[in-house]
Formats: C-alpha cells, structure tokens, sequence
C-alpha cells in the first residue's frame, strides 16, 4: 500500500535556509546539506527545496545548492524557485533533482507545463501554487511572485487545468496559513483534493503533531513543513510515528 | 559497445513512445535485447522497465523491446495517479537480488501480471502490480533503487556483484 509522505521543505537563499512568516521576514535557519541528511536520517520521505528569492530577485535557482544537497541525500528530491523554461529545469535535474516544480512562470504561460512534461514525463512537473483566501472567503486566489501578486485566477480552477496540462504533483500552499503554525487550511486542502486526481502536497501553517492527520484527512497525499521540523519542534520520525498511530499507512 | 559491456543501467524518465524511439535512435533496442537474452548483467529502473515489455497503454500502437512478455497498462480508475512516494515491496519465491522493503516509485503505468520466466517482486496500489522482476544478472524495477535509501542500495550492490561474477566468468 502506498504510504503517505511527510516531506521537511528547506527554502533557500543565497546557499542558507530560511524561513519566514507569510513569505516574508526571513531568518536564518541553517545549511541546506547538513539538514537535509539530518531529514533523512530521522525518516524523511523526500525532500523540497525552494529558492525563495529566485522569482523576485530574478535570479536562477541556485544549482550549487542541489549539488551539494544531493550528495549526502538517497531520497526523491523536488526542487523549484525561477524555473521559467526547460533549460531551467533541466539544470536543476542535471544538479540532482528528482522532480521541479513550477509556479509564477506556469501562470503566465500555462503551455509551459505540457512542454515539461513532454519532456521529463509527468512525473516530474510539479506545480506550487500559492493560495490566498478571497476576500469573502468563500474561496481561493493564485498569488504569484513569491506572493506578492494577487490574481483573479482561482485556486481550484487552476489546479484542474494544471492536471490537464501536465503536472504530475500539486504543491498545494496556504498563503494565509504559511509560517503561521496554527494549521493546514483544510477547506483548502479539501477544495482541491476533490477537484484533481493527482497526488496533492499540503504544505503552509503546521504547528503541532495534529495538524499531520488533518491535512491527511481532508485529501493530502503527503504533508509538508519547515519551521517545524527546523526549530526541532517536532521529528520527523514523531511525525511519522504519530500518523502511524492514527491509522495512516507511512514507512517507518 | 552496449551488447559488450560488463554492465549496462538503463534508467528511464519520460514516455513510453518517446523512450523506445531514442533507444531505436542510437541503434541500443537490439542491444539490450540480446543483453537480456542472455541474462548479461542489466539493470532497467522505472521506464526501463516498461520499455522491456510488449507495449503500453501510454503509448497505443508503439512496440516496445518485447523482451519480456506482457503489456504496461494504467493504474485503476480511481486510484492516485501518479502513484508518488514509498510502497511495500515483497519478494516472491526465486528472488535473489530483491528483498522485501520500502521503495520509492514515480509512475503512471504498471505492469499488472507477472510475466513468465522471471522471479518477481510485488507491490500494491489499486491491487497487486511488479514491483520488479530479475533473471541472473538482469534486474528491472518500476521503483528507483537510486532513490530508496539504504535499502535501494543494498539491491544496487548486489546486482553490481553479479557483474563482478560476470567478469570472472570471462577472464
């Protein structure tokens, strides 16, 4: 049976990990290598790593990081931040990543997805897309630019294209939620589990052992989280462990 | 140079069509072919695998090596699709190079009946499906050993003492 996966997210800048709150005011959290073989020691399923100021600061992402990464790492690696074309992702493949993932370059050119996954296969298109809670609530919009454009796009619409068009695995962020600890944004989570039928990555707002199984719960394949596991809040190990005893299938 | 080698890994991201045709391209088909045949030390991952088979759903009308008997066809209706992450692998009777474990997969399709001739290893995702199939040398995986821990690299290292045997063998 397939389990489900609790994945540490490093975001990166400048060769460090970082993490903020709601995209913003990052602060140092460590060497991207070192937490990565600490991760799979403790029985981290895979591993992402996004280049958060890739977008912003129109800088590619950084390939050196992966290499390094993926030297001490001998699990799936999913990378993304700035990749706008093929070449981009090929680079990151070349480096050592396993899959990419896409997000502000797939929303203004929708085709770019069905160009990856022609050419790596499904399998490795990811696509992260960053939601925000409307204004009245009801549901939620692409932000893009490390969320700092809104979009009339909506999240579960764009969800259902991108399965049209080639992605293979929805990284699914709450920007409401993220860096905030006090929960996935199920309705979220649910919103769009019910609206694709690819493998969905909950990710943004995990603040305590309870949040995993929710997350599950209300459709995710696999759960994702930083500052938690970062902060050494929780292991990933406690994470897996916690799943385990609340029925989930995971790989202990 | 393909048919010579002592050993020959053949990986696979990408689709079924566009897999068979870059192997056509450079003249390899026939190569690992006989490889197979001949139980020389080979070892086909994800795509690799598949590529062995008659044909796929992925790719109607495309041919495939046809080494090994059988079709790839698509996971159930209803089933996640791609099947991501880490699954239970069990090895049959006659497995020398799997043992049971976790392994992590990245795939669309699967073959869904073990073909003749071989030892196989299953897993399950919408039922029963190879997980991978091995002949001597030759070792084929819809998983990524490369991918799955220190597990996936006892599976690598001991098909690599197969080729180690192989040379022996030849001197």
């Amino acid at each position: 049976m397939l389990t489900r996966r609790v994945i540490p997210c490093l975001d990166v800048r400048g060769g460090r990990i970082v993490k903020g709150v709601r995209f913003s005011n990052l602060r140092d959290a460590g060497d991207p290598a070192e937490r990565a073989a600490s991760y799979e020691t403790q029985g981290a399923d895979e591993l992402v790593i996004l280049d958060v100021s890739a977008t912003t600061e129109d800088r590619a992402c950084a390939a050196d990081t992966v290499r390094a990464v993926r030297e001490r790492l001998s699990i799936p690696m999913t990378v993304g931040g700035g990749v706008r074309t093929e070449s981009d992702a090929r680079a990151l493949l070349d480096a050592g990543a396993d899959r990419v993932a896409v997000n502000t370059a797939a929303v203004n050119e929708p085709a770019l997805l069905t160009r990856l996954a022609a050419e790596f296969g499904r399998q490795c298109v990811v696509l992260a897309i960053d939601a925000a809670r409307r204004c009245d609530a009801r549901d939620w919009q692409v932000v893009i630019r490390s969320g700092t454009e809104r979009l009339d796009l909506g999240a579960v619409e764009w969800a259902r294209s991108a399965e049209r068009l080639g992605a293979g695995e929805i990284l699914l962020t709450s920007w409401d939620s993220d860096g905030v600890g006090a929960g996935y944004d199920l309705d979220l989570i649910n919103a769009v589990s019910r609206a694709v039928s690819l493998p969905l990555v909950a990710s943004g707002g995990a603040g305590s052992l309870g949040d995993f199984a929710d997350a599950l719960a209300a459709g995710a394949s696999a759960v994702l989280a930083a500052s938690l596991f970062h902060d050494n809040i929780i292991t990933v190990e406690g994470a897996k462990r916690a799943l385990a005893e609340k029925g989930f299938p995971v790989r202990l | 140079m393909i048919l010579d080698a002592l050993a020959v890994v053949l990986p696979g991201v990408g689709s079924f069509a566009s897999g068979i045709a870059a192997l056509r391209a450079i003249g390899a088909d026939d190569a690992i072919r006989e490889r197979i045949e001949n139980s020389k030390p080979t070892l086909a991952i994800c795509l690799g695998l598949q590529l062995l088979f008659e044909s796929s759903d992925e790719s109607p009308g495309e041919r495939g090596l046809g080494v090994v008997a059988g079709a790839v066809g698509r996971f159930p209706i209803g089933t996640t699709s791609p099947q991501f992450g880490w699954n239970h692998v069990r090895a049959v009777a006659g497995c020398r190079l799997i043992e049971n474990g976790w392994a992590y997969f990245a795939n669309s399709y699967r073959v869904a009946s073990a073909p003749e001739g071989w030892s196989v290893a299953i897993a399950d995702h919408g039922g029963p499906f190879v997980a991978a199939i091995e002949r001597a040398g030759v070792l084929a995986c819809q998983f990524h050993p490369e991918l799955s821990g220190a597990w996936g690299a006892r599976i690598i290292e001991r098909w690599l003492k197969c080729t180690r045997v192989a040379e022996v063998e030849r001197c």
